[in-house]
């Protein structure tokens, strides 16, 4: 075999895919090798299931990945609607002008940095929460709302791509046969861009699980699990921020690990669904 | 983020009073040096590291001093660990955590931790065992002890923080925090938050107090400067500044001069208490 430009290029990448997939998988045998001394001191069980009172000796992260789930859902739930309807209107229903405005003021939404969400919250949405529904102000609903705002533009990139990506054969076709344009947007477009929306939204929920800072701000960060929208809650990021500075050998500084783990699972599960989504969707077209 | 937020404040002030006359011979000590110091760690140390930064800047070109947040504890890693010059921290560092750095400490003021409220809060005084239930969620209502009928929001500050460590065992003898308390990671945002809640109650360095928010009577004692210095507010601590080894250069220079007549002034100014 020859040593051809091609030769060199192809092993030249996949030298690089190679890299990143160790760097990536290492990571995770680092973090678990780092949290070894705190699934060892208390149980491997107790660390995921437990709570979380250093000064009783307890190092469980439960009421964290509690509060993650708390508030990553319903901001997801709150931005899906949210996104859906400016998607819709950027893509096909609204008028020109419009569409060219909104499509600005999103791609705009995503480059405002996120400490700046979490001021605006904290001046006005803490203090409205407080007065209008009691509790402290600092709460999941807080966070949850400001997220929301945060991870929409995300979606609606996303949701807006893959509408505009429809073969605009089918949309002619439907369009000759008298269907209106909420028609053509529901019958025809939404079902074909259906896959790669939900990518979009599964890569959303990722990043509302991954945020640190809103949750920091705005959550509140108590150690107790929430039972409610208006409780405060820690999640697993907020809880890597607070706990870093602890002693490196001391397990509350361990527990950083575990916190690390468990976000990479979240994450990995979410990039595997999206994976799979993708599969079958090809399998079946 | 914080630590770059701060630098660019240091620097737009340094910008800002460039043309200030009030130079110090004790800024002498400067000359021809140039180089960088790197700062971090303790909260309750930055506007007087701020100030110490503008004023040698302001004066000397040459030299550039970036002054950081994250805590004691963050400032004690990191100069352990090398990251910083000076890691500055609200309490002394432990001996866990001098050894192995062979760190050398440097107490410059005394700080007292006020427990604060909201100033619309009539509650403005308490005993230590109404804040010890205060705090462990005994009491959860300001009615209970004569305010509005509004629950209690407790603050308190984070694992990393030198004062939650000084306030938990000299106001609270160990005892414990409600795992409802909100959790917050800076004097200046802890002020911020009790400015904004009128039923919060938490705790900051007298260092940072001003009329924003309302200090409580501990005990009969009024925590002030006055009764900080004079030892009869009991929850105080000194403010260090750590340094791995013994200071050397610019470093050396910088932690001498907070020793200066001129340095324990900036001390005085920002509501600390002096050493001298």
């Amino acid at each position: 075999m020859r040593f051809s430009r091609e030769n060199i290029a192809r092993n030249v990448f996949f030298l690089c895919t190679i890299a990143g997939a160790v760097v990536i998988s290492s990571i995770l045998l680092f973090m678990i090798a780092l949290g070894l001394p705190l699934f060892k001191e208390s149980s491997f069980f107790s660390v995921w299931t437990g709570p979380w009172d250093p000064y009783q000796g307890l190092y469980g992260i439960l009421p964290m990945i509690i509060g993650t789930l708390w508030i990553a859902l319903p901001a997801t739930v709150l931005a899906l609607p949210l996104s859906l309807g400016t998607a819709f209107v950027i893509t096909i229903l609204g008028g020109s002008r419009l569409r060219k405005i909104l499509g600005v003021l999103v791609r705009f939404m995503t480059g405002i940095p996120t400490v700046v969400y979490g001021f605006v919250g904290i001046f006005l949405l803490v203090p409205l929460i407080r007065e209008g529904f009691g509790g402290a102000g600092m709460c999941v609903l807080a966070a949850s709302i400001v997220l929301a705002i945060l991870i929409s533009p995300t979606m609606i990139l996303f949701f807006s791509d893959s509408l505009l990506a429809v073969n605009p054969v089918d949309v002619q076709a439907a369009k000759a046969l008298g269907a209106d344009r909420v028609q053509r947007l529901l019958y025809v477009i939404l079902p074909k861009a259906f896959g790669g929306m939900t990518s979009g939204f599964i890569l959303a929920m990722g990043r509302a699980l991954g945020d640190t800072l809103i949750a920091l701000m705005l959550a509140g960060n108590a150690i107790r699990a929430p039972r409610g929208v208006l409780e405060p809650a820690r999640t697993l990021t907020a809880h890597i921020a607070l706990v870093k500075a602890a002693d490196f050998n001391s397990l509350e500084f361990r527990s950083i690990f575990a916190c690390g783990i468990a976000l990479y699972l979240f994450t990995t599960t979410a990039v595997v669904a999206v994976r799979f989504m993708d599969y079958k969707r090809s399998v079946v077209q | 983020m914080r630590k770059t937020s701060v630098r660019v404040l240091v620097i737009f002030f340094a910008f800002c009073f460039s043309a200030s006359p009030c130079f110090g011979e004790a800024l002498d000590a400067f000359e021809g040096q140039k180089g960088t110091i790197k700062i971090a760690g303790g909260t309750a140390h930055i506007p007087v590291m701020k100030e110490a930064a503008k004023r040698i800047m302001t004066r000397y070109k040459g030299i550039v001093i970036t002054v950081g947040g994250g805590g004691s504890g963050v400032g004690i890693k990191q100069v352990g660990e090398g990251l910083v010059d000076i890691g500055n921290s609200g309490r002394a560092p432990r001996p866990e955590e001098i050894e192995p750095y062979d760190l050398k400490m440097f107490k410059w003021a005394i700080d007292g931790v006020a427990v604060v409220v909201h100033p619309a809060n009539p509650v403005k005084s308490l005993t230590k065992d109404r804040l010890k239930e205060i705090f462990s969620e005994k009491i959860d209502n300001w009615k209970a002890l004569g305010g509005a009928d509004h629950a209690i929001t407790v603050y308190t500050r984070d694992e990393a923080s030198g004062t939650r460590e000084v306030f938990w065992e000299k106001a609270l003898d160990k005892d414990l925090i409600s795992k409802k308390a909100l959790f917050i990671p800076s004097n200046g945002a802890m002020k911020t938050a009790v400015a904004n809640d009128p039923y919060a109650i938490g705790y900051v360095s007298v260092g940072h107090m001003d009329p924003s928010v309302a200090p409580v009577t501990l005990d009969g004692v009024t925590p002030t400067i006055e009764t900080v210095a004079n030892g009869q507010y009991k929850v105080s601590r000194g403010l260090y500044s750590n340094t791995r080894g013994e200071p050397k250069g610019l470093t050396k220079l910088f932690i001498d001069y907070l020793f200066t007549a001129e340095g324990q002034q900036i001390v005085v100014d920002n509501g600390f208490i002096s050493v001298k």
